[in-house]
């Protein structure tokens, strides 16, 4: 494997606070890699490290296989697309985009040469006399793309280039965004709050959460098999259930839930054994909705039709809410509020998660720390 | 009905009170620059320029006939360029770091720095003068230099860290990104971008040492500046050209104001604002 950035134990504080802690993983080359999580999480400040305007307080960053850590961001072959694009905006166009070759002192011909070439695959070639307040939002976006782009670094960063979009403009970029990768096959890392963003355009995301990535995987992976209760509450929607093991069989485990319904799920990788405690995680797609039969009692409190499928709530005993999603022109059950059915799922189409305390005992210890950190230092940059 | 027609001629009736009071106001405050302007077109009658006797246009034609009056306004102006320069440059570097870093004591620069502004003038002038006397120091052109650029580096630094107090930092962030050494950051993107700012501290600086009177007073030793020059020159001779310098003044600062509004206007624009 061929990784362009390598994060060896990252650590990040300000003063007590913990903005990020250990970030160890690797970026391959050519990899649209993305960094998600609620504001907060760390994503920002770890984007920032690479780039080289934060410091990591431990660890190692390495870039290329060169230690980067304490090189300034000047002498750093990375970019960055700003929040809110950063642009000169007493430059025009085409000086905003050749501003990173003149830094480098490339002559003039060969500056001139690549910004036409930038600015011609971010389709900005008839805008380059113009200031960027004469442009849209969505061509001040594209002109810090090219502005970075120009410079062949090593890895492009994205710090939410996004946000400050509208909806359908949000989407065309999004497609926009990935054409322009493909084209010019550099490393993207992306930081992004919006899991679908994240979901659509990336080959594998980060998910972090106070400091700590709590998975890397695919979209897919971090879909059908968050590693942990955050991962599946945050990505898509998630039924979750408390749940014991009480039973193993080969590679099933078979686990109680309330009213010691008993249902199997495949066997985790956490070490999940007869006695452990978890949480059953079911996404609604992946539940069956019958009027009655083997599974977890549950009574209807609303449904809604949204095309092709039906969202249902349902409650179960002890009061805890799940939806579940079911064909709208399939055969199902009369929908009655207030009425009792019964939901099953496939042991494949449900996960056990280890409860919190299954995470490294560091964690443990951290987590109060960084809460009262939150408190004390609220408006240390993360 | 009847209610909101009362209401509507109340309204109107107190819009034009206000009207005459704002005129009045304003009036207050021009009137005396107006008389100014106009004596600088009088043909007095004896050595003061004090009463209106008939248009002329002798002193206009003649503005350098009193060579005190002259090298007076020749002193005022080197001292404001000299001051000028030292303070915009200290107070802009002042600004700047205010703006740009929190540090312990950066609130306790914030205070030191009002407090030329709001202390006396008096005071200020009679306790520079006592430490140049302490410290055996000659006034004259030098120290009258000093106590300028003492008062002058408040208002440079007050008025440019009012104005770049909306710059967005991540410029230079985004420059440094972009392989822009230190150096290349500040010329090339930090300075454009404040400049106006700058240019509009470094005149407001210009005209309040053209102007000052009292401290000048206590620690101009034996030099004499325009203002010190029309105070002392009462006694003896008031000629028209003390308005017809007065007023040229007036005319140049008027045309600096404006192209410096537009030029601000334009980096507005470009800033999208």
């Amino acid at each position: 494997m061929d990784s362009v950035i390598t994060l060896d134990h990252v650590s990040k504080r300000f003063g007590a606070y913990v903005a990020v802690h250990e970030a160890h993983f690797d970026i391959q080359r050519g990899e649209f890699f993305s960094m998600l999580g609620p504001s907060g999480c760390g994503k920002t400040t770890t984007l920032r490290m690479i780039a080289g305007f934060e410091q990591p307080s431990g660890g190692r960053i390495l870039l290329e296989g060169q230690d980067v850590s304490r090189v300034p961001p000047y002498q750093r072959n990375v970019n960055t697309v700003f929040q809110h694009y950063a642009l000169f905006p007493h430059m025009s166009v085409r000086d905003n985009v050749a501003f990173g070759p003149r830094s480098k002192k490339a002559p003039e011909a060969e500056v001139a040469k690549r910004v036409d070439e930038l600015l011609s695959v971010t389709r900005l070639t008839q805008f380059a006399a113009r200031k960027p307040a004469q442009l849209s939002g969505g061509q001040q976006q594209r002109v810090a793309l090219a502005r970075a782009l120009v410079n062949y670094p090593s890895a492009l960063l994205l710090d939410e280039p996004l946000g400050a979009l509208d909806l359908k403009l949000r989407q065309a970029m999004q497609i926009e965004l990935k054409r322009i990768q493909r084209e010019v096959g550099i490393t993207f890392i992306y930081v992004t709050h919006d899991q679908e963003e994240a979901l659509t355009m990336s080959d594998r995301i980060a998910v972090m959460n106070e400091g700590l990535v709590e998975q890397i995987g695919s979209p897919e992976d971090i879909y059908h098999s968050p590693a942990r209760v955050f991962v599946a509450n945050f990505i898509g929607v998630a039924n979750l259930l408390p749940a014991t093991v009480v039973g193993e069989m080969e590679n099933r485990l078979v686990v109680s839930l309330e009213g010691d319904v008993r249902m199997e799920t495949a066997n985790p990788a956490w070490g999940a054994k007869p006695g452990s405690k978890g949480t059953m995680m079911i996404r609604p797609e992946s539940l069956y909705f019958r009027e009655s039969g083997k599974g977890l009692p549950v009574r209807l409190t609303a449904a809604a039709f949204s095309g092709p499928a039906i969202r249902l709530v349902l409650t179960t005993g002890s009061g805890i809410e799940m939806i579940a999603h079911v064909p709208s022109d399939g055969p199902r059950p009369v929908l009655e509020p207030g009425r009792s059915y019964v939901v099953s799922w496939d042991p494949e189409g449900a996960r056990l998660l280890p409860p919190k305390s299954a995470r490294s005992p560091l964690d443990m210890n951290l987590r109060p720390t960084l809460e009262l950190a939150q408190q004390f230092y609220p408006n240390s940059v993360v | 009905m009847s209610g909101e027609r009362t209401g509507a001629v109340g309204a109107r009736w107190t819009g034009r009170v206000l009207d005459l009071w704002a005129g009045l106001v304003l009036l207050y405050l021009f009137l005396p620059i107006f008389v100014i302007i106009a004596y600088s077109f009088n043909k007095p009658e004896g050595r003061f320029n004090f009463v209106w006797k008939a248009f002329s246009l002798d002193a206009w034609r003649d503005p350098f006939l009193f060579p005190a009056l002259v090298d007076a306004m020749k002193l005022s102006l080197q001292v404001a360029a000299v001051s000028t320069t030292v303070a915009t440059l200290f107070g802009a570097l002042i600004a700047l770091a205010l703006c740009r870093y929190t540090w312990k004591g950066s609130g306790t620069i914030g205070l030191l720095l009002v407090l030329p502004l709001t202390t006396p003038e008096v005071v200020l002038g009679s306790s520079l003068l006592s430490l140049f006397l302490s410290a055996n120091y000659a006034t004259g052109f030098s120290t009258i230099v000093i106590a300028h650029i003492m008062f002058s580096v408040s208002y440079v630094a007050l008025t440019v860290k009012a104005r770049i107090k909306g710059f967005d930092w991540t410029l230079e962030e985004a420059a440094m990104d972009l392989y822009a050494t230190p150096w290349r950051v500040v010329t090339k993107v930090t300075l454009p971008l404040i400049a106006p700012g700058i240019a509009a501290a470094a005149m407001l600086s210009f005209a309040l040492s053209l102007d000052d009177f009292v401290i000048t007073l206590f620690n101009a030793g034996s030099r004499v500046t325009y203002p010190l020059y029309v105070y002392g020159a009462r006694r003896a001779a008031f000629p028209p050209q003390i308005n017809v310098l007065a007023t040229a003044i007036l005319a140049g600062s008027l045309v600096l104001l404006g192209l410096t509004v537009l030029w601000q206007n334009r980096t507005l624009k470009q800033a999208g604002d």
